[in-house]
C-alpha cells in the first residue's frame, strides 16, 4: 500500500475514533470530527452547485451560448438571495411565490394519485384477490388479516366517538397491529444502525489495521 | 442497591463496549450465515437477469457516505450484474453528497469487471452517468421528457448528445425500468414522479430505516422489488453469486442482534424485580 492510501486510511480511522468516542461522552475530539464533517459536507455541496447548476445552467447558457431568457431565472435566483437583508427581504417572495405555486401544483396531483389513490386501490384488490377463485387459503387469511388491520387501526384514530364498548375494543387491536407496525420498524432500525456499526469496524480491522 | 436494580439501571456504555467485543469477535470467528432470499429481492434479480445485451436500465443513486454501509454493497452488486449481463446504464445521483461517491462506485465496478473478465466498460458507450442536480422533483419530471433537459451534458463535462449510446435514449420510455438506490426522500418522488406520472417500472433498495415506509407500495406494484438494508445487500450479493461486505455483515447482524435482545430481557428483569421489591415495601 502507497504512503498516501496509508495517512488517508489512518486519518479516517482516527476520525472514525473520535467519533465513536462520544459514546463514552462528549469531547473535543469528537467535536473536531463533527465540524470537519459539516465544513466539508457545506464545501463539497457549493462547488457541486456551482459547477453542475450555476456554471451550467446559467453562465454558461448566458455568456457562451448567448441564450439571454436564461437571464430570467437568474435574477429570480438572485432575488431569493434579498431574505438576507432584512429591508430587502420582501423582494424574495415573488421567486417564493413562483417556486411554491408550481411545486403545489405539480406535486398536489402526483402525490394524492401515488400516496392515496393507489394505496386504497391496492386496499380494495386485496378483497377483489380474496373473491378470485385461483386464490389459495394463505391469500384469504393475509386478505382478512390486512382488511382486520386498516381497520381497527382506523378505529383507533377516530375520536369522535369515545373508544368504549365495541369501538374501545376495536381501537385496542388497532393499538395492537400499530405496534406490530412500530416492532417492524424498530427493527429494521436496529439492523441499520447495527450495519452502520459493523461497517465501520470492517473498516478498522481490514483495511486500517490488516488485521485478517 | 440490589442486583435487580443494578441490572434495571445499567449504564448503557457497558451496552456499546459488550456489542463492539461481540462484533470484533464475530468479524473474526470464520462462520457462514445462511441468506434466505426474499421474493421482492428475487423480483429485482430476475427482472435484470431476463433483460437482452443492449436493453438500457437507469440507476439512480441517490445516497451519501453516511449511507454507504448498507447501499454500496447493494449497488455494486446490481453494477456486476448489469456488467455482466451487458446491460447498458444510464445512472445518476440526486443526493447532493452523492455525486462523487457515484463516480468512485462505478469507477470501482468497472475495474472489479475487468479484473474478472479482462474487458473494460467505457463512459458513453456501456454507461453514462450524469451526475447531480438540485430539486429531485424536477430532474425527474425533467428526464422524463428528455434527460436533456435537467442534464445537457454529463457527470465528466461531455455533452450528452455526443456519447454514443445516449443517440437513442430521449426519456424514460426508453429505459426497461429504474433502480433507486436511496437513503433519501428521493424514493418518494420516483414512485411519485416517475412511477406516477410517467409510468417507467421502478424497484428500490433503501436503508433498513426506511424498509417497512415503502412496503405499501409493493403491495399496489408501484414498485416491483425491495432490497431493505443490508439483508437486502446481502441476498442480493448472494444471488448474483459475490457474498462480500453484506454476506459477512449478516455474522455481525445476528450476534448483535442476540446481545441486544439479551440486554432488553436483562432490562425488563429488573425493571419488573424493582417494582415487584417497591410494591412489596408499600404494602
Amino acid at each position: 500500500m502507497d504512503w498516501g492510501t496509508t495517512i488517508s486510511t489512518t486519518i479516517a480511522a482516527l476520525l472514525t475514533l473520535a467519533v465513536f468516542s462520544f459514546l463514552y461522552r462528549d469531547n473535543p475530539f469528537y467535536k473536531i470530527a463533527e465540524h470537519l464533517v459539516v465544513g466539508v459536507s457545506a464545501g463539497y455541496w457549493m462547488l457541486i452547485l456551482y459547477h453542475q447548476t450555476l456554471k451550467q445552467k446559467a453562465i454558461e447558457k448566458i455568456f457562451t451560448d448567448h441564450q439571454w431568457w436564461y437571464v430570467v431565472p437568474l435574477v429570480l435566483g438572485i432575488m431569493m438571495l434579498t431574505r438576507l437583508v432584512p429591508k430587502w427581504s420582501w423582494v424574495s417572495r415573488y421567486p417564493l411565490a413562483i417556486v411554491i405555486g408550481i411545486g403545489a401544483g405539480v406535486a398536489i396531483p402526483l402525490e394524492m394519485k401515488a400516496k392515496v389513490i393507489e394505496q386504497l386501490n391496492g386496499t380494495v384488490d386485496i378483497v377483489s384477490q380474496m373473491h378470485d377463485p385461483r386464490s389459495t387459503l394463505v391469500t384469504g387469511i393475509n386478505g382478512v388479516i390486512v382488511i382486520a388491520g386498516i381497520m381497527t387501526s382506523l378505529v383507533y384514530f377516530f375520536f369522535s366517538k369515545e373508544h368504549k364498548g365495541a369501538t374501545g375494543f376495536l381501537a385496542r387491536i388497532g393499538i395492537a397491529v400499530l405496534m406490530v407496525g412500530f416492532g417492524a420498524s424498530f427493527g429494521f432500525t436496529v439492523m441499520a444502525r447495527v450495519a452502520l456499526l459493523i461497517q465501520r469496524l470492517q473498516f478498522l480491522i481490514y483495511d486500517w489495521l490488516h488485521w485478517t | 442497591m440490589s442486583i435487580w436494580e443494578k441490572m434495571f439501571a445499567l449504564d448503557r456504555r457497558w451496552v456499546f463496549l459488550v456489542l463492539v467485543v461481540a462484533l470484533l469477535v464475530s468479524l473474526k470467528i470464520p462462520f457462514r450465515v445462511s441468506v434466505p432470499i426474499s421474493n421482492e429481492a428475487r423480483s429485482i434479480h430476475d427482472f435484470v437477469d431476463h433483460l437482452k445485451p443492449g436493453d438500457v436500465i437507469h440507476l439512480a443513486m441517490d445516497y451519501d457516505p453516511a449511507a454507504m454501509a448498507e447501499l454500496q454493497p447493494m449497488m455494486l452488486a446490481v453494477l456486476k450484474q448489469c456488467f455482466e449481463k451487458d446491460i447498458k446504464i444510464v445512472m445518476t445521483a440526486l443526493h447532493q453528497y452523492g455525486p462523487a461517491l457515484a463516480a468512485a462506485t462505478i469507477d470501482t465496478a468497472i475495474a472489479r469487471h475487468e479484473a474478472r473478465t479482462g474487458v473494460r466498460k467505457k463512459s458513453g458507450i456501456d454507461y453514462a452517468y450524469l451526475g447531480y442536480q438540485p430539486y429531485a422533483i424536477l430532474i425527474i419530471l425533467g428526464m422524463g421528457q428528455n434527460y436533456r433537459i435537467p442534464f445537457p451534458r454529463d457527470y465528466y463535462g461531455v455533452p450528452l448528445d455526443s456519447l454514443p449510446m445516449m443517440a437513442h435514449i430521449q426519456n424514460f420510455r426508453d429505459v426497461k425500468a429504474v433502480l433507486n438506490i436511496s437513503s433519501t426522500n428521493a424514493t418518494d418522488f420516483w414512485i411519485a414522479y416517475g412511477n406516477g406520472r410517467y409510468g417507467v417500472p421502478l424497484a428500490i433498495g433503501v436503508t433498513g430505516v426506511m424498509t417497512p415506509e415503502y412496503y405499501p407500495y409493493l403491495q399496489t406494484g408501484q414498485i416491483f422489488g425491495i432490497l431493505g438494508g443490508l439483508k437486502g445487500a446481502a441476498e442480493y450479493e448472494t444471488l448474483v453469486g459475490t457474498p462480500g461486505p453484506a454476506v459477512d455483515g449478516m455474522k455481525g447482524q445476528i450476534v448483535a442482534h442476540a446481545v441486544i435482545i439479551l440486554f432488553i430481557i436483562i432490562g425488563n428483569i429488573g425493571y419488573f424485580a424493582v417494582r415487584r421489591g417497591k410494591s412489596a415495601r408499600a404494602t
